[in-house]
């Protein structure tokens, strides 16, 4: 039990051992060093994070969607520059206002002109995007811009926006008509090639357009000059009209998302680029925004006389062939005088489509002092213009309106002042056609076919009666008639058959005028020799005659 | 109440071995002794029992500022990074449906270290004035204290094998943050300090230096 530690030796009985002296420890005081380290890392948290804190800013979103407090990050570029601390409703509830705590080094993006938005996964005919927080939960997307003054309140995108700051490129405006199938994001084409897209649209403030910002990037953005058109490549282009049916389309991804193409007309053309937003017009289609500039419009009007079936809104009105103008508008009128319905036909032409005819036309109508040109259309009236519904699709029976010189147009009135100016009309060749038609169908009317019929009826009973009367009668006569002739016919074969009495009876006599025939030509022969004997009587035969059987024999 | 009127060993002069329980003559003044047996050092009382305790259990308390503040776990799944303190880690227990764990983890991680604080802090204060009060209690008290002081490491145990069990890389991942550090130091320093104090200062009646 009891161990023998060098100098401590336990004594026996009420001797108790003495404890080994040993030397001083340390003082007390070092535990404390514990708690004051304790402390100063405390201490040392406390500063960084105030020391990593950056500012505060509140920014207001439609809905809190997918936003969590105190763990959405706040990101730009893919880094984490600040978290959402805190979500709560605005005093009137109409928005959600989330509280982003930035980091220290993202001050920059408490300053006017900062863009947050919500990033949340997208799947649009363009494409998806914000793939990855279909896991991750949505996160806030900021975007700096170049303003330095502070702020902290923002009003939060509900969309992404198409260009972040900095981005090196241009923006365009263009205005339209209407949206067509554009929407942010759409691409913008050059020679088919993507150089950029559709950044934002809206209504104009009088709401009859919608302009547009386009984002071109560098350094595709030079292309764009002065004279560049821009149209909308938007997907599947189809256009029934006069001219028949028409598809066009720029690449797979307009077809689904539409697009905006922009080029250069043909032709020598100012080539520098243009600044930053420029204003450009957004054409409906390739062709159109190629076309040279339409110029004012002028406003015509046309009363035509026959239906205009096939007649649209919209359809073309050519000059000798070429696309002048369009319909806009068609409408009725009454003639109270003649108790018709004429069809009142406006359109807007363009004469500047016309080019030079049209620049030597106006230069003409100067020189007469003729400034409206009324009084030179009223000439060109004279000499035959006319306009007319002309079918330009016979499958579709699709009309169009044509202005065109007629050989020989009926005379009309002219009245140079009227405004708008009417242009005289002519039925169309169609209506010609049809017209003549009518007149065939007319006449063929007029034949009697009802009585040709009856009397046609009338005959056909009496060749019924006759015919009746030549089978009941006539027939069996000649049936006894051909009897008889049989009978007569078969005694006459008989009568000539080479047995028959009488067949020999004519051989016998043939052969019997044979021989008369040649005792007459042997008297002749001795008479010829011997003529005296008609006188004196026939000599004494001193030799026979010399035999020519043979000879008398072949004769028949 | 008798037990109280008993002599002590500290009255005795005489000093126990607290490692082989050999009993050795006291000596006087503050040099450092040891047990001529088994070398232990010996003292009466444990040696700056207030002064370590106290000091210990204050790191402790400044340690367990950083341990609830600071997220102790990160949980991410698909990409969806969650980062817990202990009490949100609670709140979530509690909201998704498994109250029991909440309450379990409540207690290991949020209470016992507090009823650790206010047990060891009344147990320093009312040892130092001497109370008379509850003595039997405090003792018990501090036992209680003792038993339960290793409870508290429940969260960082929990940490520990999760972050070591799921790792399924981009599925599911379970990463440690400096809370947990801070948790289990404040763990350590509060067993530490319960450890520094010595409930015979509890009877201790008169007042007495510590040491």
């Amino acid at each position: 039990m009891s161990d023998d530690k060098p100098g401590s030796v336990p004594e026996a009985g009420d001797e108790l051992p003495s404890p080994v002296v040993r030397r001083r420890r340390a003082g007390a005081w070092v535990i404390w060093l514990v708690p004051i380290l304790a402390a100063a890392v405390g201490i040392s948290l406390v500063v960084s994070s105030w020391l990593q804190a950056g500012p505060e800013v509140t920014v207001s979103f439609e809905s809190a969607q997918g936003l969590t407090a105190g763990k959405t990050a706040v990101k730009f570029k893919d880094v984490v520059i600040g978290k959402v601390n805190h979500i709560r409703l605005s005093e009137d509830r109409s928005h959600v206002l989330v509280k982003i705590a930035l980091d220290k080094s993202a001050r920059a993006f408490a300053s006017a002109g900062t863009r947050y938005w919500v990033v949340r996964p997208r799947i649009g005919l363009g494409g998806i995007s914000g793939v990855d927080t279909l896991f991750s939960g949505a996160y806030i997307g900021a975007d700096t811009s170049d303003a330095r003054t502070p702020e902290d309140e923002f009003k939060g995108l509900e969309n992404p926006p198409a260009v972040t700051h900095g981005e090196p490129g241009k923006s365009f405006v263009l205005h339209a008509g209407d949206l067509g199938s554009l929407d942010i994001g759409s691409p913008v084409f050059f020679r088919r090639i993507q150089v950029g897209r559709v950044v934002s649209y809206k209504l104009d403030e009088d709401g009859k357009g919608v302009t547009f910002a386009v984002f071109v990037d560098a350094p595709n953005d030079r292309f764009v000059n002065a004279d560049t058109r821009f149209w909308n490549a938007s997907g599947v282009d189809v256009s029934l009209g006069a001219n028949g049916l028409k598809l066009n389309t720029q690449s797979l991804a307009t077809v689904l998302a539409g697009g905006v193409a922009f080029g250069d007309p043909g032709g020598p053309h100012d080539t520098t680029p243009v600044p930053d937003k420029s204003s450009y017009q957004l054409f409906g289609d390739k062709a159109t925004a190629m076309a040279p500039p339409d110029g004012p419009p002028h406003y015509i009007r046309m009363r035509f006389e026959q239906s205009l079936r096939g007649l649209a809104v919209g359809a073309p009105v050519e000059f000798l062939g070429m696309n002048f103008g369009k319909v806009v508008s068609i409408r009725m009128d009454y003639d109270a005088k003649t108790r018709r319905f004429p069809v009142l036909v406006g359109a807007v032409v363009y004469p500047q489509r016309l080019g030079q005819a049209y620049t030597k036309l106006v230069a003409l109508a100067k020189r007469h002092g003729d400034a409206d040109l009324s009084y030179t259309i009223g000439q060109l009236v004279d000499h035959g213009l006319r306009a007319q519904a002309r079918t330009g699709n016979l499958l579709t029976g699709q009309l169009y309106i044509a202005l065109d010189f007629l050989p020989h147009p009926a005379k009309v009135a002219y009245d140079p002042s009227v405004t708008p100016v009417e242009i005289p009309t002519a039925p169309g060749s169609f209506d010609k056609l049809q017209q003549q038609m009518a007149d065939i169908v007319d006449r063929l009317d007029k034949v009697p076919f009802d009585q040709i019929g009856q009397h046609l009826d009338q005959s056909l009973v009496g060749l019924n009666a006759t015919l009746a009367q030549v089978n009941g009668k006539t027939l069996p006569g000649i049936d006894a008639t051909l009897q008889d002739t049989r009978r007569t016919l078969g005694s006459a074969d008989a009568a000539l058959s080479s047995d028959s009495p009488l067949q020999q009876n004519l051989g016998q006599t043939l052969d019997e005028l044979q021989r008369t025939m040649r005792s007459l030509r042997v008297l002749t022969d001795y008479l010829g020799v011997h003529p005296e004997s008609l006188l004196r009587g026939r000599q004494a035969d001193p030799k026979a005659a010399p035999p020519r059987p043979s000879s008398e024999r072949s004769r028949p | 109440m008798n037990a109280t009127t008993l002599p002590r060993a500290r009255d005795a002069g005489l000093i126990g071995c607290h490692v082989c329980g050999m009993v050795c003559r006291a000596v006087s003044g503050d040099a450092v002794v040891a047990c001529p047996r088994c070398g232990s050092t010996l003292h009466a009382r444990k040696p700056a029992s207030y002064a370590r305790t106290w000091a210990l259990l204050i790191a402790a308390l400044l340690m367990y500022i950083p341990a609830n503040v600071l997220p102790i776990m990160r949980t991410a799944s698909l990409g969806d990074v969650d980062d817990n303190t202990i009490l949100s880690g609670i709140v979530e227990l509690w909201v998704k449906g498994s109250p029991g764990l909440a309450v379990i983890v409540f207690c290991a991680s949020i209470m016992v270290p507090t009823l650790k604080f206010l047990a060891l802090g009344t147990l320093l204060i009312t040892s130092r004035r001497g109370s008379a009060w509850a003595r039997r209690q405090r003792t018990q008290l501090y036992r209680a204290v003792e038993l339960i002081g290793y409870w508290s490491m429940l969260d960082v145990f929990v940490v520990a094998l999760l972050t070591a069990l799921v790792r399924f890389g981009l599925f599911s991942l379970v990463e440690p943050l400096p809370g947990v550090v801070f948790f289990g130091l404040t763990v350590v320093l509060t067993m530490l300090a319960s450890m520094c104090f010595d409930p015979r200062l509890i009877w201790d009646g008169q007042e007495d230096s510590d040491e």
